[in-house]
């Protein structure tokens, strides 16, 4: 392994094993395939009518329940990453080891989403799998769900690396906490509320035809729901907002979506290098 | 060549100065102690050499690179103060994770550990160890890779006196070896016994550098001499020799270091009426108070 890879490899390793010990791989996974399970129940009954196979309506219902808990989950595991460590004084001894602060948030930042990526995978696959069992057509939602997979990560990565950057600038967990919360809160429920209550008083006006386009793409849960749903065939389940997904192409939301983690990666290790040890 | 030189090291934090023109050395196997009370600016000097921090002024020479530079990290250990490692892990892990991250084999984890007398609870979760087995997984780390300087940060507070005089063995060992030790530490006495020479600082200022015996020359604090006469005859002593009586028995008397022959002559002189004599050089303590409170307070 390279010199970069080696180090990333073993903080990686450790704070993977950390997260099974601290059952966040059982919480996040039972979370996932709990919520999975019920959407797919919910979704079952209506297929025949609507000419659309059954795994395709569950995406639609998945892609409205991940914009709420992967971010949420992300937040939880990474909001401790660097605050706990100041805590605990593991982190003035850690950056005595030949070791940069990127890799240190590297190698966490593998671990979470490795965790992110089997309940994420866990509850999408159990879907699919009710999906398959009552509606043998539900093979033609596949790549939906794939794509609803890996936009999902994408999502998870943005939020855990915002979570970092919280973490280093609060400096203590119980502060890094609320302010993991505050974010949630801001930037999954109250964002869509505001620009909803502004289209209302716009009426069709310039703020609906042009900021409202650029202000869902700048918000990262918002362009993975506007992505999932537009390359979707099943935008005639998505509500609220996501009816203005007609408007934006696509490829706008996938940029945004491929941007936000770097950007929130950026961001983290600004914020982790300010920290003074 | 010195393994740690520190020249005219300043740190003012908002115009408040933490360390002033602090300079000492450390050599290969020398074991130097830093003393200092709570905000003398001992852990911020560590910080300042372990380049977790930048000094605002002044030369800090490391192994002979910059603190903080390739050379400098892979040839230092550190030991925190009140390092407490994720309780979620086990010993074992712990250091193969810092043996991976020094480039080191992960197999050698255990010889570390059982070096540190925790081979029995390696594989025991941190969240169940004392305090004393914490602070020596911290010091199983600072053993990786054998380093040639060692700073640790009050290193045996919270050890029993067995773990204590286990940890200066091996201490001895890596100075033996050649390692620079600069360890920071309230309990003088053990100091006392275990290093070669000690760093007084108060208030962020060096006060003294100096081994223990030339410190005691140059504080020429008083010693004290304990007689204890025999039965009834405590007040006659006292008056004889000009003392202090202490109860019903004992009598004290304080005298510089070249009267010392001279007042020991004189209690001899009472021999009938004496049971014993104690001599009572000053302290590390009283060498402490001396050396932290000139100028000033």
């Amino acid at each position: 392994m390279t010199a970069l890879a080696r180090p990333v490899a073993a903080l990686g390793a450790n704070e993977f094993r950390i997260a099974l010990r601290n059952r966040w791989v059982t919480i996040t996974v039972a979370m996932m395939a709990l919520f999975a399970l019920v959407l797919s129940a919910a979704g079952s009954a209506p297929t025949g009518d609507v000419g659309v196979d059954a795994l395709s309506v569950t995406v639609a219902s998945l892609t409205s329940l991940g914009v709420y808990l992967v971010p949420l989950m992300a937040l939880l595991m990474s909001f401790d990453a660097v605050a706990g460590e100041i805590e605990r004084g593991t982190l003035s001894l850690t950056l005595t080891y030949p070791v940069s602060r990127s890799t240190i948030l590297l190698g966490k930042f593998a671990a979470h989403l490795a965790v992110l990526s089997i309940a994420v995978g866990a509850g999408y696959g159990l879907a699919a799998v009710a999906a398959l069992v009552v509606d043998p057509e539900a093979t033609a939602g596949l790549p939906a769900l794939w794509r609803l997979f890996w936009s999902s990560l994408l999502l998870g990565a943005v939020f855990l690396a915002i979570g970092y950057a919280l973490s280093a600038v609060a400096r203590r967990p119980g502060a890094a906490a609320g302010l993991a919360i505050g974010v949630w809160l801001a930037l999954v429920v109250l964002y869509d509320l505001g620009l909803l209550a502004a289209v209302v008083a716009d009426g069709g006006g310039a703020f609906t035809t042009h900021a409202l386009p650029w202000l869902l793409l700048a918000n990262p849960a918002d362009a993975f729901r506007l992505y999932n749903l537009a390359a979707s065939e099943a935008t005639s389940a998505a509500a609220g907002l996501g009816g203005a997904a007609q408007t934006i192409p696509a490829l706008h939301a996938l940029i945004s979506i491929l941007l936000w983690p770097l950007a929130a990666f950026a961001l983290a290790v600004a914020a982790l290098r300010r920290v003074t040890p | 060549m010195n393994s740690l030189t520190l020249s005219q090291v300043t740190k003012t934090y908002d115009g408040v100065t933490a360390l002033d023109a602090v300079g000492f050395t450390v050599a290969p196997g020398e074991r130097v102690a830093l003393l200092g009370h709570n905000g003398a600016g001992k852990s911020t000097l560590m910080k300042i050499i372990l380049g977790l921090i930048p000094a605002t002024s002044g030369q800090v020479t490391v192994l002979g690179a910059a603190p903080g530079s390739q050379t400098a990290r892979d040839g230092t250990a550190y030991l925190p103060e009140n390092v407490a490692f994720h309780p979620a892990l086990t010993g074992l892990e712990q250091i193969r994770l810092y043996l991976r991250l020094r480039g080191d084999d992960p197999a050698r984890a255990m010889d570390l550990l059982d070096r540190v007398g925790l081979g029995q609870a390696a594989r025991r979760r941190i969240g169940t160890y004392s305090k004393g087995m914490r602070q020596r997984v911290g010091l199983a780390q600072a053993l990786i890779g054998n380093p040639r300087l060692l700073v640790l940060d009050e290193p045996t507070s919270g050890l029993d006196p067995v773990s204590r005089r286990d940890f200066y063995t091996i201490l001895d060992g890596l100075a033996a070896e050649g390692a620079a030790i600069l360890l920071s530490s309230h309990a003088l006495t053990e100091v006392e016994a275990r290093t070669d020479r000690i760093v007084i600082l108060s208030q962020g200022r060096l006060m003294a550098n100096d081994t223990l015996a030339a410190l005691r020359r140059r504080a020429a604090l008083p010693i004290r001499l304990h007689i204890a006469a025999r039965p009834g005859a405590a007040d006659e002593v006292a008056a004889q020799l000009a003392g202090g009586r202490r109860n019903g028995v004992m009598v004290d008397l304080t005298c510089g270091h070249d009267d010392k022959l001279a007042r020991l002559g004189d209690i001899a002189a009472l021999k009938g009426l004496i049971e014993d004599v104690e001599i009572i050089p000053p302290s590390l303590e009283d060498l402490y108070s001396h050396f932290s409170r000139r100028d000033g307070q």
